[in-house]
């Protein structure tokens, strides 16, 4: 249907007018936050949309103000902690989906659903026995106390999406390689770490979003800036004085988290669609 | 040399597929005879496959028993002393709970059957647009769609708080001709408004997912079968029904089953909005302020424990009803 070139001037207005549908439906809401972190004080409370008086100093506050502790700390720690989680991930979700799809061994459908059955867990029966004994053990309020939960998060879509990939690498590429004379390390080097790692990136950037989305281990976990993650810290944050509502500052750390997410997604909405839904529907 | 190893991994492979069905049993297709290879190559299997399975375990199905465990306790962090055996007491005070515990389980419910049903049909929609449109249009339009799923929660809940909230909110004065909304319209004052933009910001959030799922098992349906259905004067509807919705059954499965897990397991934006208050307050937000916030540990335990069973037997619902097997989904189910 989309092939057939030519559109009639209806058509192309219908396909205008839906296409404009979802772009606002997509868009609207951060278009808001947007809007509402270039607000003055004075202007929150004038219930328009655009900003009266445009200004930077929400922006100015977070990042070099007096909420630049609370909010550049978060983000390191956000940035540490789930590139760590996500490392650790990949590098054994690697390992595991290649034993899978490359190995013939008994249990791989234990492990395979046992990764179905951890990623359906509901975080908050997990946090609250790890709460009590992060404290006894001194792992609360760390990077480690949140890494290690955020391979629960982490870990399973990897394993599924990792699986799902390698399943379609033709293997047998590897042998070829081998019988012109490549030696066993040379053939997988060449022939199959090329295949293979656009899986493995794609793989990355799901179980970063992942672990980046994270709220419940963030607020349980953490009780200072130590280790604190931004989604936490945002949902804390309680602004310059008390009897000021923190809405533009939220506003713009907001959008300051947001930024990298959205270029990630932009620069590689391809692999993610892909990679997403060859692990939940190609399975 | 190098092509020896070559002809036994081919046989292995052939050997793999009759032991598929069942990977657990010691009867391989030779004959219940291991051979070393097979012992070898389970070894390194499990060598490279197992730390991740193991490390899964750990941080889900040590918590749990740990959570089952204290469950049983009456067990406050501010009087540690006084932990004391009460056996299945927890559970009898939350289920006789009307006020609290099953208004939450109600709420979270609703939340659940209504943000699946209008996300299944928006997420359709959408995955049909994306299917017919353009090229051109249909990557700007998986751009658009993918920019709330890579969203964090989080802020998406501070986005609709702000949008909606009397104090910095637009809404009420944008939407002041619509007959219920007043300027003064404070949306997260009663449970029936705060319920509903706590749904919308679900549903915004992650109808992408589905329309992403759905568009992924229309793109499976065989084209061959969508002409020939036309070729015998099939109207839009009867193609719907009969050709495309049952091709697309397995993906309309697994998009209910994670959505309704995830719905249930809802928090963040509840937490953001109205944390509980006007009568919103969902399962995971009860478990959440029962031990972290009043360190109740043996009572939140009890609630975490009920969740978890809540989840399960959706779980096996779903499989049941739906006749999904999502284990074996590994070996055939993409593969029409």
């Amino acid at each position: 249907m989309a092939s057939n070139g030519k559109l009639t001037g209806k058509q192309r207005l219908g396909w205008t007018v839906l296409t404009i549908v979802v772009l606002v439906y997509a868009l609207f809401p951060v278009a808001a936050i947007l809007a509402t972190s270039f607000k003055t004080p004075a202007d929150l409370g004038n219930a328009s949309f655009l900003p009266g008086s445009p200004t930077w100093e929400n922006y100015e506050m977070i990042l070099f103000g007096d909420a630049q502790g609370l909010f550049l700390t978060a983000l390191r720690n956000s940035i540490g902690i789930t590139l760590i989680a996500t490392f650790i991930a990949v590098v054994l979700a690697t390992l595991c989906a290649y034993a899978i799809a490359r190995l013939d061994f008994p249990g791989k459908k234990i492990i395979l659903g046992s990764a179905l059955a951890v990623s359906v867990f509901p975080v908050i029966s997990v946090v609250i026995p790890l709460f009590n004994l992060w404290r006894n053990i001194g792992l609360y309020d760390t990077w480690l106390g949140l890494i290690i939960p955020y391979l629960s998060l982490t870990l399973p879509i990897s394993i599924w999406t990792l699986a799902a990939f390698f399943r379609q690498i033709p293997w047998d590429l590897e042998q070829a390689a081998q019988v012109d004379g490549a030696t066993q390390w040379q053939a997988f080097r060449r022939a199959i770490v090329p295949l293979a790692m656009p899986g493995v990136f794609t793989t990355a950037i799901i179980a970063f979003f992942i672990a980046w989305n994270d709220f419940v281990y963030g607020i349980s976990l953490t009780s200072t800036e130590a280790a604190r993650p931004v989604p936490a810290a945002l949902a804390f944050f309680t602004g310059a004085s008390q009897f000021e509502e923190p809405t533009g500052a939220i506003s713009a750390a907001a959008i300051v988290v947001t930024i990298p997410v959205v270029v990630l997604v932009l620069l590689f909405q391809r692999q993610i669609v892909s990679g997403l839904t060859q692990g939940a529907v190609k399975g | 040399m190098t092509t020896a190893p070559e002809t036994p991994r081919r046989q292995k492979r052939e050997a793999a597929g009759s032991s598929a069905a069942r990977p657990a049993s010691r009867k391989n297709g030779n004959g219940g005879k291991r051979t070393n290879r097979a012992k070898s190559e389970a070894r390194l299997g499990w060598l490279i496959a197992g730390p991740a399975f193991f490390i899964m375990l750990a941080v889900t199905a040590y918590p749990i028993a740990q959570a089952i465990y204290d469950s049983l306790f009456s067990f406050r962090l501010t009087a540690p002393d006084e932990r004391s055996f009460v056996f299945l007491q927890n559970y009898m005070t939350i289920l006789s709970d009307t006020e609290v515990f099953w208004r939450a389980l109600l709420v979270t419910l609703l939340v659940t059957v209504v943000t699946v049903a209008v996300e299944l049909v928006l997420g359709f929609g959408l995955a049909l647009v994306m299917h017919k449109a353009l090229k051109r249009i249909r990557g700007a339009l998986r751009t658009a769609i993918l920019v709330p799923y890579g969203i964090i929660t989080v802020v998406s809940a501070f986005a609709w708080y702000y949008m909606f909230d009397i104090n910095s909110g637009f809404v009420n004065g944008w939407f002041g001709w619509v007959p219920g909304i007043d300027s003064d319209l404070d949306w997260f004052a009663n449970f029936g408004t705060a319920i509903t933009i706590i749904m919308a910001s679900e549903i915004w959030k992650t109808t992408p997912f589905i329309a992403l799922l759905l568009l992924a098992g229309l793109a499976q349906v065989p084209d061959e079968l969508v002409e020939a259905s036309k070729v015998d004067g099939a109207r839009w509807r009867q193609q719907m029904t009969r050709v495309i919705l049952p091709n697309m059954k397995a993906a309309i499965m697994v998009a209910v089953l994670f959505r309704a897990l995830d719905a249930f397991r809802i928090f963040d934006n509840v937490f953001i909005m109205t944390n509980g208050a006007a009568g919103t307050e969902v399962l995971s937000l009860l478990a959440y302020r029962t031990s972290i916030g009043r360190l109740e540990i043996g009572l939140g335990s009890a609630v975490s424990v009920i969740l978890f069973i809540c989840v399960l037997l959706i779980c096996v619902i779903a499989i049941k009803g739906f006749k999904v097997d999502l284990a074996s989904g590994t070996d055939s189910k993409g593969g029409k």
